[in-house]
Formats: C-alpha cells, sequence, structure tokens
C-alpha cells in the first residue's frame, strides 16, 4: 500500500479493505432498522394489516370477476403497490422525526445508508406478498399454473418497487405533507415497474414463457435506477 | 411600482434582441395564416378540414420534450456546480414543458375525438405524455413542499434527473408491450402530408423552439428579479 493512501485512511480502512468497511455499515444501518421495527412494529403491524384489509376489500367486492387472469393480476399488484406506499417511506421518516438522520450521517457513507434502508424495505415487501398473495389466491380462486415463475416475478417486482421507493422516500422525508406527496411523487417512477410486473404476473399465473422477458425488463429498470440513486443519493441525504 | 432595478447585475439586457422579438410574432403569425389559408385539407384523415391541428399539436409535444430534457440539464448542471440560476431554469424550464404539455394534450383530445372517435383512447402516446404531465404535476408538488431553498434545488434536481432516466421506459418500452393508434411515417411515408404541410410544419416547430426560448427567458429574468428583491427584503 503505497504512503498516500495510508497518509489518507485511517486504522481501520488500512486493516481491511474499503468495500469491507462499506458493507458492515450498510449491514449495520439493515440491524438497526431491524432492531427499532422488532421492538415497536409500527410499520410491520400496520402495513400488514393495511395489506390484509385491502386484500380482504377487494376479494369481497371483485370475486366474481377478479379470478380472471389479467384482472387478478392487476389487483394484487395494486394492493401490494399500494401496501408498499403505505410504508416505505417510514425508514427515511423515522431519522427525521426523531432527529437521528444529522448522527446517521456522521456515522456512515450515504451509499451505505442507502442500501442498508433499501435491503430493509425489500425485506417489508417481501414480507407483505408472503401474507397478501397466498390470501389473495385462497380468496379470490385464482389458478396458478407456475408457482415457480409467479415467486420470481413477485421478487424481482418488488426489487423494482424498493429501489425506487426508497429513493423517493428519501426525498419526501425532507418535505411537508409526507404521505399524500409519497405516493405522487412515487408514482411516475415505479409505473413501468409496476405495468411490467401486472404482465409478467399474467403471465406466470397461465404458465407462458414470456415472464422471461418481463423479468428481463424489470432487472434493465432495476439497474439502471439502482445505479441513478447511488450517484443521487448524496445529494438528496447531504444536510 | 417602478421600473425593475437591474442595473447592478449586469447593466439593461433585453430578454431577447428587439429584432428577434418582432420576428417571432410576425412568424408565428405567418404560420397561423398559412395553416389556415394555403395549407389544402389533408386527404389521409377522417376530417381533412380539421387535420390542420396537426401543425400546433405535433410542435408542442415536440417543445414540451425539448423543455423536459433541458430543465433535465440544468438540474445536473445545478447538482454539478450548486449555482442558483441553474436551479431557477431548471424550475422554469419545466414550467414551460407542463404548459406545453397541456396545450399537446388538449389539442391531441380535440382532434382524437374528431379522427378516432373518442377523446381518449389510452393509445401508447396519449399513455406516455399523461405520465409527462404526473412526472412535472409531482415535480411542483416536491418543490412547494420543501422548506429551504437550498435543500428544495437540491432534492428537486435528483427527482427531476430520476424521472428522466424512467421517461425512456414510459416512451419507449411500454408502447412495445401495447397496441397503439397513432400513425407512424405521416411524414415521410406513402400516404404522407402534402409537400406544404411539411414545410408549415417545419416551420411551426422552429417557430414554436423560438417562443420557447423567449418564455424561457422572460421566466428567468422574473426568477432573477424575485430573488433579487427577496435578498434586499431580507437584509
Amino acid at each position: 500500500m503505497s504512503a498516500v493512501e495510508l497518509a489518507g485512511s485511517d486504522a481501520e480502512t488500512t486493516a481491511k479493505p474499503a468495500w469491507a468497511a462499506f458493507a458492515r455499515s450498510a449491514w449495520a444501518v439493515l440491524a438497526k432498522d431491524a432492531r427499532c421495527e422488532l421492538r415497536t412494529r409500527h410499520a410491520l403491524g400496520a402495513v400488514l394489516l393495511f395489506a390484509v384489509t385491502s386484500t380482504v376489500a377487494v376479494s369481497f367486492t371483485l370475486t366474481a370477476w377478479g379470478s380472471k387472469g389479467p384482472v387478478a393480476a392487476a389487483l394484487v399488484w395494486l394492493v401490494i403497490y399500494f401496501s408498499a406506499m403505505s410504508g416505505l417511506s417510514r425508514v427515511f421518516v423515522r431519522e427525521q422525526e426523531t432527529h437521528t438522520a444529522p448522527l446517521l450521517r456522521l456515522a456512515a457513507p450515504p451509499n451505505a445508508v442507502y442500501l442498508g434502508k433499501l435491503a430493509f424495505n425489500l425485506a417489508l415487501m417481501l414480507a407483505i406478498e408472503v401474507v397478501t398473495v397466498p390470501l389473495f389466491v385462497l380468496l379470490m380462486g385464482c389458478r396458478v399454473a407456475s408457482w415457480g415463475s409467479v415467486i420470481c416475478i413477485l421478487i424481482m417486482g418488488s426489487l423494482g418497487l424498493s429501489v425506487g421507493a426508497t429513493t423517493s422516500a428519501a426525498m419526501v422525508a425532507r418535505a411537508r405533507a409526507r404521505g399524500a406527496l409519497y405516493a405522487a411523487i412515487s408514482f411516475p417512477l415505479l409505473i413501468p415497474v409496476l405495468a411490467v410486473a401486472v404482465l409478467g404476473t399474467e403471465a406466470a399465473m397461465a404458465g407462458s414463457s414470456a415472464v422471461a422477458q418481463d423479468l428481463r425488463l424489470i432487472l434493465y429498470y432495476v439497474g439502471a435506477v439502482l445505479t441513478a440513486s447511488l450517484m443521487l443519493f448524496r445529494f438528496i441525504w447531504e444536510d | 411600482m417602478g421600473r425593475l432595478d437591474t442595473s447592478g447585475a449586469s447593466g439593461e439586457r433585453a430578454i431577447m434582441p428587439v429584432p428577434l422579438q418582432i420576428g417571432l410574432g410576425a412568424w408565428i403569425t405567418g404560420v397561423i395564416l398559412a395553416a389556415f389559408l394555403w395549407v389544402p385539407p389533408a386527404a389521409g384523415f377522417a376530417a381533412p378540414e380539421a387535420a390542420r391541428i396537426v401543425v400546433f399539436h405535433v410542435p408542442c409535444a415536440m417543445v414540451a420534450v425539448v423543455a423536459y430534457l433541458v430543465s433535465t440539464a440544468y438540474a445536473i448542471a445545478y447538482l454539478a456546480r450548486r449555482s442558483a440560476s441553474s436551479d431557477a431554469k431548471s424550475a422554469a424550464s419545466a414550467g414551460l414543458g407542463f404548459l406545453f404539455t397541456v396545450l399537446a394534450t388538449v389539442t391531441g383530445m380535440v382532434f382524437a375525438q374528431v379522427q378516432w372517435g373518442s377523446a381518449w383512447n389510452w393509445d401508447p402516446r396519449e399513455t406516455s405524455i399523461l405520465m409527462l404531465m404526473i412526472v412535472y404535476a409531482a415535480y411542483f408538488a416536491l418543490r412547494g413542499a420543501i422548506p429551504g431553498s437550498v435543500a428544495r434545488a437540491r432534492i428537486s434536481a435528483s427527482y427531476n434527473v430520476l424521472a428522466c432516466l424512467v421517461m425512456p421506459y414510459l416512451v419507449f418500452v411500454m408502447p412495445r408491450l401495447m397496441g397503439g393508434l397513432h400513425p407512424t411515417g405521416t411524414l415521410s411515408g406513402p400516404g404522407a402530408l402534402s409537400t406544404e404541410y411539411r414545410v408549415v410544419l417545419a416551420c411551426a416547430m422552429l417557430g414554436f423552439v423560438w417562443l420557447y426560448v423567449w418564455m424561457l427567458r422572460i421566466q428567468v429574468r422574473l426568477a432573477e428579479c424575485e430573488a433579487a428583491r427577496g435578498r434586499k427584503k431580507s437584509v
């Protein structure tokens, strides 16, 4: 290691490569959020209740038509989308409300914060889906040809939604009237992934191979938006 | 109220050289006259007389996209150099983009009613211009909700860049997944519009971009004056 590098870095980063310290910070952010969440269960309880209520409401009113492939695919993603909108902004709003954001800015590099929060949101979305999707399928009586592809599209769709939604959560945390604004500003960013996920879920439920193309489209979206978010996050996060 | 005092900055600058401003008025007048008097009815359309609206509809849509790209370019410039004037230009351009998006949508809906029988059909381009409108609306809602001009500029510039990145999906990917009504090859393919149409359409595009530049410079000057007045008040 050169003298310049040694002079410019502290003891911890010289002992281990920089990416390991970065990964440890991101993991610490995720662990901190998970611990806060498990202590209070604010978001998890409210979001899951919201998801279950809307699933029940949808199947109660629409059972007659809702089990048809395209309609069921659109409805299940609407339930997931609005459940996500009710809870994903929490990760940054909580830091703002409890005034812990400045400390977090000092404790971890911006992108580690972003990736930690993203991982937490992804886990929250998967938790929503574990509850709502089986419930939806049971209540609506949908026929699913290929569970494997449905699970693939659900995971990729959640990844796409949480990448966009985490970035807009960081933006909206600084604004007034966050609740209403969050769904409004996230929608234009998330609509491509939502539209493709609906098409993909429809294909997966019918057992069609068109799902591969939809998975690829979501992958491109994730690649583009994740890269841009990592480049932009320091501007959004700085004080 | 007296004349706005901008002499402190860099003397009295015209928003656009006066001959260019007069030329703009004459040019737009000429385009309007030509669209109604010189251009023949378009043979390929359901209502050949009503098709004249194309001369105004297409340039509006084009300027809306240009304004959006300019707004994003200034947003990137703001993030790179943090000059307040880049933020003002980005916001002004987005405002004009919203205006032209509304104009393109309204003229498009009028023509859709005549040509396709209903004002709204969820045609891919209708979908994408609606999304463009929602992006602009969300951008202004976000700007309005963030207290503090520096945080507002930084966060809205980030949103602007991210939304611009998502636009190609709305404009190019989603139309491929859905069917469409909008014609392609109206300008070059067989059954294309007549030469007069193409000439007037090209002139209208130039005129509308010119109009956009003029309006943008007025908006930017206005923002500068307001900022200067705000500074004077706070001192």
